[in-house]
C-alpha cells in the first residue's frame, strides 16, 4: 500500500519535474525557475541545514533563531516583492552525511532559491559543495575556514576568516597581554581548528612570540591530561586551544587540576552558554575571539538586540546575530536581484553586495566572497564574558570594497590542497564516532 | 622525571576505569563467549543515572562544596542498581532469546542494542553535553613535582577494591562458582542443578553495575558527559580486556591499566595524534602474536 503510493508520487514529481524542464527550457537552474514562474504568488524560500540536534545543537539553535527573526521583519516589510519570504530548516545532526542530504533536499524538494547554512566549516565544506554544484547561492553565517568560499562562485559568508580571528588572537596574545611563550592544542579532525591554529601560529611567531608546543585532540576526547602534562613542563604562559565549546571546558578543567593555571586562548567555536557550565570556575580568565560582543553594541545593533530579547528572552549571541545577518543579507539580495529571483540573480546580487549595514559590521564581500569585518575580544568571567578589545582587519577599513581586500586574496589559496582533501575524510570519520 | 611520573599518574587514573569496563566485557565472555557490545552503552547510561540521582539528592547548583560523603556514596550505589537492571533487562530482551542462535547472531543483535541506547540517550538526555556534578569536593596534591587530585586517588582506590570484590566474588562464593561452571560447559552446568540463567543474569547485573562504577568515577574526573561517549571507551575498554585475555578478570584489570598507560606515554612522548591509534596498534599486535592475551589460556575449540 505504502509502497505503491509511494511510487505513484514517485512518478508524479518526476513527470512534474519533467514537465517544468521542458517549461523553462534552461538546464542548471530549471528546478527552481519552473518553481518560480509556476507559483508567481508563491512564497520564496531559503533552505538552512543547521545542527539542532547533536553535540553541536548549540550552533544550530541559536543560528535559527537569529534567522527565523530575519525572516519575520522581512515579511513584516512586505516580503520580496509582494512574496513572502519562507525558511525551511532541516537538522543536520551535526554531522557530514547529513549535511549533504539536507542540502540535496532542499534543493530537490523544497526548491529552494538559496541556502542559508552550516555554522561548523566541515559541514560548510560539504554542504556548499552541492550547492556549487546545482548553482544555488549558498551564505554560511558563520564558517571561519577560508576552503568554505573557495569552493567556487555560488558560496558566500557574512563572517571574518580563520587567518584574520588567528591573527587578532595572535595580536593580542602579544600586544595586549604581553605573552611570548604558548603553547597551541587543535582538534585534529576538525578543518575549523586546524585553519585556526595554523594562521594563530604564523602570527604569533612572524610577531617574535614562541610556540613551545603543538598539541592536538580528537572531538569527543575528555582526557586531555597527557598533552597537558607536557605543555605544564615546558611552561607557557597562555594556551591556545582552537576548539568547540564542547571540548575546552573539559580541557580547562584538566588543566587546573594538573596545576596548570595560564589562561586559555580561543576563537569563536567558544561560544557557548556550556562552556561554563562544563568549564565551571576553571575556564574563567581565558579569551576568546567572536564576531560580536552585545556589551560593545552601537546604535544598530543596540536595537537588534532590543528585538531579539523580546523574541526569544535572552540577549542574542554571536551566532544569533550571525543567522541573522545571513538571512537579511539574502533578503536583501532577493530584492535587488534583477529581475525574477532566481538562485543565478540572487547570487549575482550577492556578489554585488556594497556595504550591506549587517548587525556585526557592514558587508562587503572581496574576491573571494568574504566580507572584511573587524573581530572583538572577550573575557570569560563568573557573570558571562565580557568585551575586552575590538580588532580592525589590518590595512581595510570595514566598507572599504575590493581594492584593499585583494591582499587578502592571496592568503587565502595559500590553505594546503592537502587540508582540502582531509576535509571530508575527517568530517567523515567523526560522522562515523 | 616528574613529567614522566606525572604521565604514569595519569595514564593509571585513565587505565583503571578502563579495567573496570573491562571487566564487564571479560565476564560476559567468560561465561557467554558473546562479546557485549551495548556495555560501553550501560557505562554512560550508568553515568547520567548518577547525574540524575546527584540532583535527586538534592544537589543543586554545580560547585555546592556541601554534599556528604553519604550522598556521593548513594549516587554511585544508585548507578549501579540502576545499570545493573538495565544490564539484566538487555539480556533478558536481547540475548536471552537467542542462547541456542550461532554465535554470529548475538553479536550482530549487541551491535544492535549498543546502536538502540545510544539513540534513545540521544532522545532522552539530548545530545548537548551535560555537566556531571562535582559531588566530591576536589582537592589537589603535590608529591615530588607530581600532582595528583583526590579524586583520582579515589578512582584508583575504588577500582581496586572493587576489582578485589569481584576476584573474592567470583573464587570464594558459591554464585562465583556457577559462573565459573558456566564458562566451563554450559549443558553440563545445567545438567548439574546450576540455575544458568539467574546465574548469566546476574553476572551481566555485575558486569553492568561495575561499568555503572566506571562511569560515576569518569564523571567525577571528566566531567563532561554526552549519549556516544560509551563509544570510544567500550571500545578501548574491550581491547584492554582482549589484551588481558578475555574471559580473564585479572587480566582485564592488568590490560585496562596497561592500556591507560599506552595511551598517555604515547601521547606525552611521541605525538598525541597517535594515542587512539596507539591502542589497535595493540590490539592488531596482540590478536597476531599471542591471541589468547596476556593471561589467557588456549582452550580447546569444540567443534
Amino acid at each position: 500500500m505504502t509502497r505503491f503510493s509511494a511510487a505513484r508520487r514517485f512518478l508524479l514529481l518526476s513527470s512534474m519535474s519533467l514537465a517544468l524542464v521542458a517549461a523553462s527550457g534552461c538546464k542548471p537552474k530549471a528546478g527552481a525557475d519552473g518553481e518560480g514562474s509556476g507559483a508567481q504568488s508563491g512564497a520564496l524560500v531559503i533552505g538552512a541545514y543547521l545542527s539542532l540536534t547533536g553535540s553541536k545543537a548549540d550552533f544550530g539553535i541559536k543560528t535559527q533563531q537569529g534567522a527565523l527573526l530575519a525572516i519575520d521583519e522581512a515579511n513584516a516589510a512586505g516580503g520580496v516583492g509582494g512574496r513572502p519570504v519562507k525558511l525551511v530548516i532541516l537538522d543536520d545532526q551535526g554531522t557530514a552525511d547529513e549535511a549533504g542530504n539536507a542540502v540535496t533536499r532542499l534543493i530537490d524538494v523544497e526548491n529552494a532559491s538559496a541556502i542559508l547554512g552550516e555554522v561548523s566549516s566541515s559541514l560548510s565544506l560539504v554542504g556548499g559543495r552541492i550547492a556549487q554544484r546545482r548553482g544555488i547561492p549558498m551564505v554560511s553565517p558563520s564558517s571561519t575556514n577560508t576552503q568554505v568560499t573557495e569552493i567556487g562562485n555560488f558560496v558566500f559568508r557574512t563572517c571574518f576568516i580563520d587567518p584574520f580571528q588567528g591573527e587578532v588572537m595572535a595580536t593580542f596574545a602579544k600586544e595586549k597581554q604581553g605573552f611570548t611563550r604558548i603553547a597551541v592544542i587543535k582538534d585534529v579532525r576538525n578543518d575549523y581548528s586546524i585553519g585556526l591554529a595554523k594562521a594563530f601560529i604564523e602570527t604569533f611567531t612572524k610577531n617574535g612570540g614562541t610556540i613551545v608546543a603543538e598539541e592536538s585532540y580528537n572531538e569527543g576526547d575528555t582526557d586531555f591530561s597527557a598533552q597537558l602534562t607536557k605543555i605544564k613542563a615546558l611552561e607557557a604562559q597562555a594556551l591556545f586551544v582552537p576548539g568547540y565549546y564542547t571540548e575546552v571546558g573539559n580541557l580547562a578543567k584538566n588543566s587546573r587540576r594538573l596545576g596548570l593555571n595560564i589562561p586559555l586562548l580561543g576563537g569563536d567555536g567558544w561560544e557557548s552558554p556550556k562552556l561554563r557550565e562544563i568549564g565551571g570556575n576553571d575556564i574563567v580568565g581565558s579569551f576568546y575571539s567572536n564576531h560580536f560582543a552585545p556589551d560593545n553594541a552601537n546604535e544598530k545593533s543596540s536595537a537588534f538586540i532590543a528585538t531579539y530579547s523580546k523574541r526569544w528572552n535572552e540577549p542574542p549571541t554571536a551566532l544569533a546575530t550571525l543567522g541573522y545577518d545571513a538571512t537579511a543579507l539574502i533578503i536583501d539580495a532577493m530584492r535587488r536581484a534583477k529581475g525574477e529571483p532566481t538562485p543565478a540573480a540572487i547570487r549575482d546580487a550577492l556578489e554585488a553586495t556594497k556595504a550591506f549595514p549587517a548587525v556585526t559590521g557592514a558587508v562587503t564581500f572581496d574576491a573571494n566572497r568574504n566580507p572584511v569585518k573587524p573581530a572583538v575580544v572577550l573575557k570569560v568571567t563568573a557573570d558571562g564574558d565580557k568585551f575586552v578589545a575590538e580588532i580592525q582587519p589590518a590595512g581595510a577599513a570595514p566598507a572599504a570594497p575590493a581594492a584593499p581586500a585583494a591582499p587578502a586574496a592571496p592568503a587565502a589559496p595559500a590553505a594546503p590542497a592537502s587540508g582540502a582533501a582531509a576535509a571530508p575524510a575527517g568530517s567523515g570519520s567523526g560522522a562515523a564516532k | 622525571m616528574s613529567t614522566f611520573l606525572q604521565q604514569l599518574v595519569n595514564g593509571l587514573s585513565v587505565g583503571s576505569i578502563y579495567a573496570l569496563i573491562a571487566l564487564g566485557y571479560t565476564m560476559v565472555y567468560g561465561t557467554l563467549g558473546l562479546i557485549n557490545f551495548a556495555h560501553g552503552e550501560v557505562f554512560m547510561i550508568g553515568c547520567y543515572i548518577g547525574l540524575y540521582a546527584a540532583f535527586w539528592l538534592g544537589y543543586e547548583t554545580l560547585s555546592a562544596a556541601s554534599f556528604s560523603p553519604m550522598s556521593a556514596t548513594l549516587v554511585l550505589l544508585l548507578a549501579m542498581a540502576g545499570a545493573a537492571i538495565v544490564g539484566m533487562l538487555i539480556e533478558r530482551f536481547a540475548y536471552r532469546p537467542l542462547r541456542g542462535a550461532p554465535r554470529l547472531a548475538p553479536l550482530i543483535t549487541a551491535i544492535g542494542v549498543s546502536l538502540l541506547l545510544q539513540n534513545i540517550a540521544v532522545l532522552a538526555f539530548s545530545a548537548n553535553p551535560r555537566s556531571f556534578p562535582s559531588i566530591i569536593t576536589e582537592h589537589r596534591l603535590e608529591f615530588a613535582g607530581v600532582t595528583i587530585t583526590n579524586i583520582k586517588i579515589f578512582i584508583f582506590a575504588v577500582s581496586i577494591l572493587l576489582m578485589l570484590a569481584l576476584e573474592f566474588f567470583v573464587k570464594k562464593t558459591w554464585t562465583g562458582r556457577a559462573m565459573r561452571a558456566i564458562s566451563v560447559n554450559l549443558p553440563a552446568a545445567k545438567l548439574m542443578g546450576v540455575p544458568a540463567d539467574r546465574v548469566i543474569s546476574l553476572t551481566f547485573a555485575i558486569g553492568s553495575a561495575l561499568a555503572a562504577a566506571g562511569g560515576i568515577l569518569f564523571g567525577l574526573d571528566q566531567t563532561k558527559l554526552e549519549p556516544l561517549m560509551g563509544n570510544m571507551i567500550g571500545l578501548k575498554a574491550f581491547i584492554a580486556a582482549v589484551l588481558g585475555g578475555i574471559g580473564n578478570i585479572r587480566g582485564a584489570a592488568i590490560g585496562g591499566l596497561l592500556i591507560g598507560i599506552a595511551e598517555l606515554m604515547t601521547a606525552g612522548y611521541i605525538s598525541s595524534d597517535y594515542r587512539d591509534a596507539i591502542t589497535f596498534v595493540i590490539l592488531i599486535v596482540i590478536l597476531l602474536v599471542r591471541p589468547q592475551g596476556l593471561l589467557g589460556v588456549v582452550r580447546q575449540e569444540k567443534v
